[in-house]
């Protein structure tokens, strides 16, 4: 077939196709320049120039595309499109809507279909916030866009020179109407684009002091992340990363969400779009959708496009941190991610580091965490991305690479065990190897917010579980009995903190998140028992006494119990009543 | 068409041809040999100087003077109605003696990826009859859910009374199986095509068979084909398909093999840094979609090389999968049919197809209760071996009681005895009475008075 091309300076010649990567020659190009492949005007991403030769990572499946087939270069970097609209939005990789693409080429995934990341037609009533005659900054707010029930605010780009405003508009418009003009002729509409491979500029970045709530006991309670923090969650498939991750989609105190479906499964990328609609913010009443920009870019759809869902989805996290909101983002999983990057590489021959990743596989991580933070942005808001992303290391090894080069980054570390997994404790985060950095920067939070006795309580147990493991290691060699009557009781009252307060049930409609309030009342009461439980030991009494006694076994229930208040009280009361007797009795 | 004969190079499964006019990436080649022979191939990597062509079967005969035939079109895959109670190759050619299939479509056997959204949600329980699977581990329809066995375990009788038992209890839809063996043995062939036989499965089969000496690189394209009839079934047809695999290890080393004559810089273990793309584009084309009356469900089978699920097969297929059912050799020693570990086995969708309206609502709590005293009991072995029973306090001895006690009640059971939910569940609680009230801590105080047998006898209200 002979292939007739018109040569200019924007189009080159196909050479060679080997699955997503494909060489170009002729074409004038620069790195990350985006280009269309083919005469299905495929999209791609320039990501090597050798001599006249352009290597290419193309996003669709490239069957059938032949040498000879021409290529384009638009002369412009892979951009997200940032503007309203974006929440409630579902999109693949590269900022596709999924939802258009369905009614353009129907159930499956085809190619050569290019589909605008906002809706460009939709109007949105503006209102202005700034007048004729005011000096503009970047990244200055110039008015706002009642979204959902988040107010979007429509900022000048960050890259815009600013200005005297010379007319500003008030009503209802499209994305790329013009609501505002400067004195020089600029001309701003509310939609701005951003390349997604540039963090986006901030004035200054500033430590995290208030934690991200999430409403998971072992996190807020253990081992919190500060608003504008980094945390990893490795762990072996079925350990429950996906949970956890969806976890803190649906319940932390975050006001913007982005969910990245990064290499994972169809099934489960349903389950969130069907699930989230439905559930309610527990602060604000409304749906959870209502504050969720979704990327699902699944383990079968095309790798180039995986590698770049995580920069999309940092750049619209950033655009909302930047109007001075608080962002979360979650990325599941990073190790799809590197996957990919690794997978790239070695169709590029490069020469590779560890375990076939790329050299700069570390370098690439760190520069995706450090996007995280808490800032002020360039309009002098304060706003914070914080970022989870999830691990999932082969064989649940740790000592991978990427494993140990997130753990380098990330302030705060909770380690996924498929030992408790398969015991059914969830969530299965090891309570002896999690920490988190941010304890001393959040302390004053805890003990303004919480109480001024949540810390101590905090150390006091995880001192227990830390005595529980060493005695573990006694009872595993000469079995319970032999263990001295005090230390039969820590054995004990670890068990209370591992089964009423670390273990939660994320399909139980109470227990899926319990604020602050009950976390401390929950840990204040094993608290008690054990006060309780010592003293009565000193003073004579039975351990199978102590630890059989009949309130103990109702404080289990306290956690399915909304209005758990009375319930917790009464428990109190006759452990208390209980304890007289026994000592009474000794 | 044209035909080159400009092959410059053969090494393993691969030709390289040389001076050809632009060949698609992707492309179906067609080999013909001295003889006339006809073997078939695909374009792996294209360029205006090399073609590199992967052909399906032994390289046997292809020579510099073999002519290479380019299609101008990727693979595709004839399908029709006909196409159930038929036997085919691993390669989709009838090896039954039957006619050709009569195509009704003709479907690109790559398969596009099912856009998220337009995704049902799985809900469906589907029963197996099998307590392990259906009470600790539930299967529902369009789930993925390999079994993760080794060699000489009775994965194949799992997998094969699970083909037989499985149905969505009330439902009369129509149902099919397809069957894609992948290098194993005429024999296996042989007992899953009896058991087919016997129970009147196979007119409602489709099975594709690659055995122990068909070409490896076949098998490449095996589970694809099977694959791509079981979309057409259930989207194009409404019906529900139950897929199985076998063996998956076998997929993976022939994978390894073209890897390895490419010259690829090799992942862990030498298998290819692609290999969990490569899966997926697998085990993706499971699932439902929203506005279709069909579904595909599969169950892959693998065969961990050695035991060890940390091996790059199953730990990339659990990756994947939503979720695994292990099959364990200490069971199997015991004499334990089917010999299911529940504590490594999972059911990512579990939640989503138990409960009320589906199963009963005491099913997740129940099986919380259950595996979380028999993960305790299970422990509690090692301890005994050290310091014997006596040492031991009465809770534990109870709960190294209830872990023989669940093994021999609740995990073994017939190869043709199908048990339905209720008969599970029932059985669960009556393990569980076995354990002192208070230890059920799992399970809220209203489900233990209504199921209980303790409490039920007493008179409390039943369900």
């Amino acid at each position: 077939m002979e292939v007739k091309v018109e040569k200019t300076d924007k189009q080159g010649v196909l050479k060679r196709i080997a699955g997503p990567v494909v060489t170009a020659v002729n074409l004038d190009a620069h790195m990350y320049d985006v280009v269309k492949v083919g005469h299905e005007a495929l999209m791609g991403e320039v990501i090597k120039i050798q001599g006249d030769q352009v290597i290419i990572q193309v996003y669709e499946d490239t069957s059938g595309i032949r040498p000879g087939e021409p290529v384009e270069n638009t002369r412009l970097s892979l951009a997200v499109e940032l503007g309203p609209g974006l929440l409630t939005s579902i999109y693949d990789g590269i900022q596709r809507p999924l939802s258009v693409l369905v009614s353009k080429m129907g159930d499956f995934i085809e190619r050569g279909v290019s589909a605008p990341g906002l809706d460009m037609t939709k109007k949105w009533e503006f209102k202005p916030l700034v007048h004729e005659g005011d000096v503009l900054v970047p990244g200055q707010v110039i008015g706002e866009v009642q979204e959902t029930s988040i107010m979007h605010r429509i900022m000048v780009p960050p890259n815009a020179k600013g200005g005297k405003v010379k007319s500003i508009k008030s009503g209802s418009f499209n994305v790329t109407e013009t609501v505002c003009t400067l004195e020089d002729g600029t001309e701003l509409p509310m939609l701005q684009r951003w390349p997604v491979r540039v963090p986006r500029p901030v004035k200054e970045k500033v430590n995290p002091t208030i934690p991200l709530i999430t409403g998971q006991r072992i996190l807020d309670g253990l081992f919190p992340i500060a608003k504008g923090g980094t945390a990893a969650i490795p762990g072996p498939f079925g350990s429950g990363k996906t949970v956890t991750q969806q976890q803190l989609a649906k319940w932390s105190d975050a006001k913007i969400v982005v969910y990245i479906g990064c290499g994972e499964r169809g099934n489960e990328m349903t389950e969130v779009l069907t699930e989230f609609p439905e559930l309610e913010d527990p602060k604000t009443g409304k749906p959870l959708m209502e504050r969720t920009v979704l990327i699902a870019n699944t383990s079968n759809m095309p790798v180039a496009a995986r590698e770049a869902s995580v920069y999309t989805g940092i750049t619209i996290a950033e655009y909302f941190r930047d109007m001075g909101y608080d962002v979360s983002l979650m990325a599941d999983s990073t190790s799809r991610w590197a996957e990919a990057m690794r997978e790239i590489s070695s169709r590029l021959e490069e020469m590779p580091g560890e375990e076939g990743y790329p050299a700069y596989l570390a370098a690439r991580l760190s520069e995706f965490y450090e996007r995280a933070g808490l800032v002020k942005s360039l309009n002098g808001e304060s706003g914070s991305v914080s970022v989870i992303g999830a691990v999932s290391p082969p064989g649940g090894d740790f000592s991978e690479p990427v494993t140990q080069n997130t753990l380098r980054i990330v302030k705060v570390f909770w380690a996924l065990d498929a030992k408790l997994s398969q015991r059914r404790h969830f969530p299965a985060i090891n309570w002896l190897n999690s920490y988190s950095l941010y304890l001393d920067t959040l302390h004053d939070w805890y003990d303004k917010e919480v109480s001024p006795e949540w810390n101590k309580l905090r150390s006091w147990a995880m001192g227990v579980l830390q005595k529980e493991a060493e005695l573990q290691e006694i009872v595993q060699l000469v079995g319970s009995d032999a263990l001295p009557e005090a230390e039969q009781i820590t054995i004990e009252i670890a068990r209370m903190i591992r089964e009423i307060f670390l273990q939660q049930n994320a399909y139980d409609a109470v227990d899926t998140f319990c604020d602050m309030s009950k976390q401390y009342d929950m840990m204040k009461a094993i608290r008690t028992y054990a006060d309780l439980a010592y003293a009565a030991q000193s003073a004579g009494v039975q351990p199978l006494q102590i630890v059989s006694i009949t309130s103990k076994g109702e404080m289990p229930q306290i956690k399915f119990i909304k209005d758990y208040k009375p319930a917790l009280d009464k428990i109190l009361k006759d452990m208390d009543a209980e304890f007289n007797t026994l000592r009474a009795g000794a | 068409m044209k035909e080159y004969r400009t092959v410059s190079k053969i090494a393993g499964p691969l030709v390289f041809v040389e001076k050809t006019e632009p060949v698609g990436y992707g492309e179906l080649v067609n080999i013909v040999l001295f003889d006339g022979t006809v073997k078939r191939g695909q374009v792996l990597d294209t360029s205006d100087e090399i073609v590199v062509v992967q052909v399906f079967e032994t390289t046997a005969g292809i020579g510099r003077d073999s002519g290479i035939r380019f299609t101008g079109e990727t693979i595709k895959m004839p399908v029709g109605r006909d196409m159930l109670g038929r036997i085919l190759s691993g390669g989709g050619k009838p090896i039954d003696g039957g006619p050709e299939i009569v195509p009704e479509k003709r479907l690109d056997i790559t398969g596009a990826a099912i856009n998220p959204y337009a995704r049902g949600s799985p809900s469906d329980f589907i029963q197996s009859g099998i307590s392990t699977i259906d009470g600790m581990n539930t299967l529902v329809r369009g789930q993925k859910l390999p079994i993760f066995s080794g060699a000489g375990l009775p994965h194949n009788n799992v997998a094969l009374q699970i083909a037989r038992q499985a149905k969505v209890p009330g439902s009369k839809e129509a149902f099919a199986v397809v069957f894609a063996a992948m290098g194993i043995t005429r024999e296996e062939a042989n007992a899953f095509m009896q058991d087919f036989e016997r129970t009147g499965a196979l007119e409602r089969a489709v099975v594709f068979l690659n055995l122990a000496d068909d070409p490896a690189v076949e098998r490449i394209i095996t589970p694809r084909l099977a694959l791509t009839t079981a979309e057409y079934l259930a989207f194009d047809l409404g019906m529900h398909v139950l897929v199985i695999l076998t063996d998956m290890t076998n997929y993976c080393e022939a994978l390894r093999q073209i890897g390895a004559a490419r010259e690829e810089v090799p992942g862990r273990r030498g298998y290819p840094g692609y290999m969990y793309t490569d899966l997926a584009c697998i085990y993706e084309r499971a699932g439902i979609i929203k506005g279709k009356k069909g579904s595909v469900t599969q169950i892959p089978i693998l065969t961990m090389p050695g035991d060890d699920i940390t091996h790059p097969i199953p730990d990339l297929t659990g990756y994947i999968t939503e979720g695994q059912i292990v099959v364990n050799r200490d069971l199997h020693r015991k004499g334990i049919y089917p010999p299911i570990n529940v504590l490594p086995s999972l059911s990512r969708l579990m939640n989503l197809g138990i409960g009320k309206g589906h199963t009963r609502e005491d099913h997740k709590k129940v099986s919380d209760q259950i595996y979380a005293a028999y993960a305790e009991g299970n422990d509690l072995r090692g301890l005994v071996a050290i310091v014997g029973k006596d040492a031991l306090s009465e809770r534990d001895r109870m709960f190294l009681e209830f872990a023989d006690l669940y093994e021999d009640r609740f995990v073994r059971q017939g190869y043709d005895e199908d048990r339905t939910i209720e008969d599970t569940l029932d059985l669960g609680w009556d393990l569980l009475s076995a354990l002192p009230v208070e230890q059920l801590v799992r399970i809220d105080r209203e489900l233990i008075a209504k199921y209980h047998p303790k409490f039920k006898k007493e008179g409390a209200p039943q369900g």
